[in-house]
């Protein structure tokens, strides 16, 4: 849309956040929560659902600009990061399979923050198999406006402590459905989760939906596609998002080893002059700046409307979260002690990757979707693909 | 770009289709029903045809079960090209 290779006021979105942030990541993730004002400065900015188009009150970023937004801030807070990663998933299912009058209705919304999305999939019996989630959702006419009852419990939804609406994957008639649920409606509640391995400041909580009624309206998309194309669009713009924010992660992990390493002296001699800590720095520089690769790559698939995104975002992801959680372990073992201390970037991204590797899309689930892609080509190109 | 006829609609979605699949899928069978299909693909053709077909599917094309067999999906696309077609004239 403004894909240009012109220099853009959006090629440096969010660096002032990212900039204000950066001391203070540590504590809010000691804290268990992002301040509100922050909330509302990245909002304000205009970073929530930066692609999201003008009219509906987005930036109208590229790609490949919200793509170095999430790196810039996935580089200092990987929940800030997640932040902008739930609301623009949302935002993007919404725009995508959403009616005329739904895109009206909640998209500027988001884009300015007066609501805050979550997006309720998982579920104790269905994490990498979203397809066995077993919350239900009941169409109810009682003689006034028609609505839709949910029942059930969702688990591990990021700033589902305080988000205003979320978008819950349920079934109805035995079919997957999409709907949005706002949580002050009568039945919702939530159980805040804190000590978890990372993304502490990221506000989880498990949602239980006991019978609540939303509006009919509410329902994006007709049941039978609310997993494969509503929670699938959000998964692949979260894909994508995680994964250019576990760029902004390794390559923040690299500057903070390289630093230390030209100041450090142990016995005399700077650690850089080491070679066995030179090796470790070279391998997480090559594996860093692969990982950006691939994610410029699917934002350059993306902008380009190509069928092959999606497979390109899984792509990225798994090499960007892989790559986030490898080049944060070197951190540490490099940083040692100052990489073990409560402030240490590198030891809260070593945290915080491991995380990386499991939500949207776990790197196990990845690695078959890649190579179910690479078999697809090669049947396309072999005897097998035509008759 | 002319407008394609049926057959070359027909033969791109095979095209684009079988491969994803293990074995050979005859026009009105119903692929998602095969069990082959990895959760990415509904969205990877929806993206696909859009892309090759240059037009849009929205919310409202998801409902008829245009997606399912080669058949249905080609008179979809031939639809949407005629009706934008129609707009045009």
């Amino acid at each position: 849309m403004t894909a240009t290779s012109a220099p853009s006021a959006l090629d440096g979105l969010g660096a002032d956040l990212a900039a204000a942030a950066c001391g203070q990541a540590a504590r809010w993730d000691r804290d268990g929560a992002l301040p509100v004002a922050v909330r509302g400065a990245a909002a304000k900015a205009g970073l929530l659902t930066a692609d999201l188009p003008v009219g509906y009150g987005g930036l109208g970023a590229s790609p490949a600009q919200v793509g170095e937004l999430c790196a810039r801030l996935g580089g200092v807070c990987g929940a800030l990061r997640a932040l902008v990663t739930v609301q623009a998933m949302v935002a993007a299912a919404v725009l995508r399979w959403g009616t005329a009058e739904q895109r009206t209705r909640w998209l500027p919304a988001f884009a300015r923050g007066e609501l805050l999305a979550g997006f309720a999939a998982t579920e104790a019996g269905a994490g990498s198999d979203l397809a066995a989630v077993d919350t239900r959702v009941r169409a109810v006419v009682d003689g006034r406006e028609p609505t839709l009852e949910l029942t059930g419990v969702k688990r591990w939804v990021s700033f589902g402590q305080v988000a205003d609406v979320v978008l819950v994957l349920g079934v109805l008639d035995g079919r997957h459905t999409a709907v949005l649920v706002e949580t002050d409606r009568a039945g919702v509640t939530r159980q805040p989760v804190e000590g978890q391995l990372g993304l502490r400041a990221a506000q989880l909580a498990h949602i239980r939906l006991d019978g609540v009624r939303v509006p009919a309206t509410n329902r994006v998309a007709p049941p039978g596609f609310g997993l494969s194309h509503v929670a699938a669009t959000a998964l692949d713009h979260g894909r994508f998002t995680v994964g250019w924010g576990c760029v902004g992660m390794a390559e923040a992990c690299l500057r903070d080893m390289a630093e230390h390493v030209l100041t450090r002296r142990q016995g005399g001699t700077l650690l850089a002059e080491h070679q066995t800590v030179r090796a470790l720095l070279g391998r997480a520089a090559v594996e860093t700046a692969a990982a950006r690769e691939l994610a410029a790559r699917a934002a350059r698939w993306r902008a380009a409307g190509a069928p092959d995104a999606i497979a390109g975002t899984v792509a990225a992801k798994y090499a960007a979260a892989r790559t986030a959680a490898s080049v944060a372990g070197t951190a540490v073992q490099v940083l040692g002690a100052a990489g073990c201390a409560p402030e240490s970037r590198a030891g809260r991204f070593y945290r915080d990757a491991k995380v990386m590797e499991i939500i949207e899309g776990s790197a196990q689930v990845a690695e078959l979707h890649v190579a179910d892609h690479l078999l697809r080509r090669t049947r396309a190109t072999g005897s097998g693909g035509r008759r | 770009m002319d407008a394609p006829d049926r057959a070359t609609v027909a033969r791109e979605l095979h095209d684009f289709i079988a491969p994803a699949l293990s074995g050979p899928i005859g026009p009105d069978e119903d692929y998602f029903a095969l069990g082959l299909l990895n959760s990415l693909f509904a969205i990877e053709l929806v993206v696909f045809v859009e892309q090759r077909f240059d037009l849009e599917v929205e919310v409202a094309d998801l409902d008829l079960g245009h997606f399912r067999t080669i058949s249905r999906l080609t008179d979809f696309v031939l639809a949407k090209l005629a009706g934008r077609a129609g707009l045009a004239a």
